[in-house]
């Protein structure tokens, strides 16, 4: 007994260091120390990769805030980043003119996935940049009273779909024009802009499996639709955006697009599976549960829910093996709740809750299941250590109490 | 060029099926599998042999682009934490 003691109290003495385990779990987390570059004389020409052959990473459950690229995409981008590396500016030689062609086609595989024409679409850095330069056309608009309605085709928090053809209707009858930011919607819900009476839309490469530092904007020719360029230059891009556009990657944009083009039934339809897997399996465990966002017009690819009584800092961080996001990379700094909740009338401890769960076209069954499982695991376990939940279970009305000040 | 014989499509199909399994990183590697699966069974009632070469000579060109992405080790092995490897989940 004295033996098993000794040993008790020697086992107890060792720090607890994450390492490499011998057995390998067949679930369950297992933390590995992935080995940074050490600090070494003699620079190497290239980085060395982690030594273990294998790196475990968290799953990737945050589509809205970027997306990995397509194997289709890259493919169709290393030639220009090896081989065909002109400006396609120049043009008095092959490498020029090699280049000019493909960023044409570009224009063309996206012109084809809005309904569009290629002359309609400028290249820029981003789904930004075309939001600005349409915002600016106001200002430089000729009328006094020309005005600009600028709307989210889907929303990036709450996945809300907006009755865009609808919007597009009345801004048409009121010669007024129409811009929207469809980094969220391109490649994933049909989008003609014709159909829906589009005048300005903004496009970003990286929301759909394409590259970063790259977008468009289309710009409706008629009627007519005059903008002001943000980028003064050479006066490539019609003049609206000077700068010389970068090949490889608007390829990638314009096989991203082409691929969106072709996957957007298929994805679409196991997307929404895959929600509704996710939403039924988390509802039916967990109660007080509330999912943000009009589920009727919704795009099934951006889940957005709030857990009561749970605080959603602390379940992302408990969810560390899941990369998960509470609102928008974009304000994610900032410890105030998302603007989109507070607008839509979320009450203001249920914002504080809200987790955005995002699925997409490389997400797997498993990667949900496995979501799913910690995530309730987590928030009943949050929730054991609440004193509101304590109270709630008691069946004392949280609105009622008066907290009194210190 | 003779139009593709149920053999050639099936071929074609195994190969592309091989050629997913190298992708190093788990969510490439799963979704090519999933995907190839997916895309021949759906067209596997195609009768007209013009479609049938088309779908054919597209498979072609994405079995040269699973090749060509696994040929260069562009960047290290991934893999979730927590979803167990296939060769465990082979074990089980």
């Amino acid at each position: 007994m004295l033996l098993r003691t000794a040993w008790r109290r020697a086992a107890a003495a060792v720090p607890v260091a994450p390492g490499p385990n011998s057995t390998a779990p067949t679930r369950g987390l297992r933390l590995r120390v992935v080995d940074h570059a050490t600090q070494s004389d003699v620079p190497s020409a290239t980085a060395t990769p982690p030594q273990a052959e294998s790196e475990l990473r968290p799953l990737y459950m945050d589509v809205q805030a970027t997306t990995p690229l397509d194997p289709r995409v890259l493919d169709a981008m290393i030639p220009y980043l090896v081989n065909y590396y002109g400006n396609p500016h120049s043009r008095t030689h092959a490498y020029g003119w090699e280049s000019e062609a493909a960023m044409e086609h570009a224009r063309q595989q996206v012109a084809s996935l809005i309904g569009a024409d290629p002359r309609e679409i400028i290249f820029t850095s981003g789904a930004t940049e075309s939001n600005n330069i349409a915002i600016k056309e106001l200002e430089s608009a000729i009328q006094p009273d020309t005005s600009l309605v600028s709307v989210m085709t889907v929303n990036n928090e709450i996945g809300v779909k907006q009755p865009i053809a609808e919007i597009g209707r009345i801004c048409s009858s009121r010669k007024v024009y129409f811009h929207t930011d469809a980094a969220q919607a391109v490649g994933k819900i049909p989008l003609d802009v014709n159909d829906m009476k589009i005048d300005l839309m903004s496009i970003s490469g990286h929301k759909i499996y394409g590259p970063k530092g790259v977008g468009a904007i289309y710009i409706r020719r008629r009627p007519r639709v005059r903008v002001e360029a943000l980028q003064s230059g050479g006066g490539q891009e019609r003049g609206m955006r000077s700068g010389t556009v970068p090949t490889p990657l608007v390829v990638g944009l314009g096989a991203a697009c082409e691929v969106a083009q072709q996957e957007m039934e298929y994805d679409h339809k196991r997307i929404s599976k895959l929600a509704e897997r996710l939403t039924q399996k988390i509802m039916k465990s967990l109660p007080d549960v509330v999912m943000n966002g009009d589920p009727e017009h919704h795009y099934p690819g951006c889940i957005n829910l709030s857990f009561a009584y749970v605080e959603g800092e602390s379940l992302l961080m408990a969810l560390k093996d899941v990369a998960l996001s509470s609102g928008s990379a974009c304000t994610s700094a900032s410890l105030e709740p998302s603007y989109v909740l507070r607008a839509i009338g979320t009450d203001e401890d249920l914002a504080h809750s809200s987790i955005r769960f995002g699925i997409g076209r490389f997400t797997t069954e498993e990667e949900v299941d496995y979501t799913v499982e910690k995530c309730i695991h987590h928030v009943k376990r949050l929730r054991e250590m609440s004193p509101l939940w304590e109270m709630v279970q008691d069946g004392i009305d949280l609105k009622s109490i008066k907290w009194t000040q210190h | 060029m003779a139009a593709s014989s149920r053999a050639q499509v099936l071929d074609l199909y195994r190969a592309m099926l091989r050629e997913s399994k190298h992708f190093s990183a788990y969510n490439y590697r799963t979704y090519a599998v999933r995907r190839i699966r997916d895309a021949f069974r759906e067209n596997k009632n195609v009768k007209d042999p013009v479609e049938i070469q088309a779908l054919v000579n597209k498979a072609k060109r994405d079995l040269g682009i699973i090749r060509r992405q696994n040929a260069v080790k562009i960047a290290p092995t991934q893999r979730p934490r927590g979803i167990p490897t296939e060769s465990v989940r082979n074990q089980q």
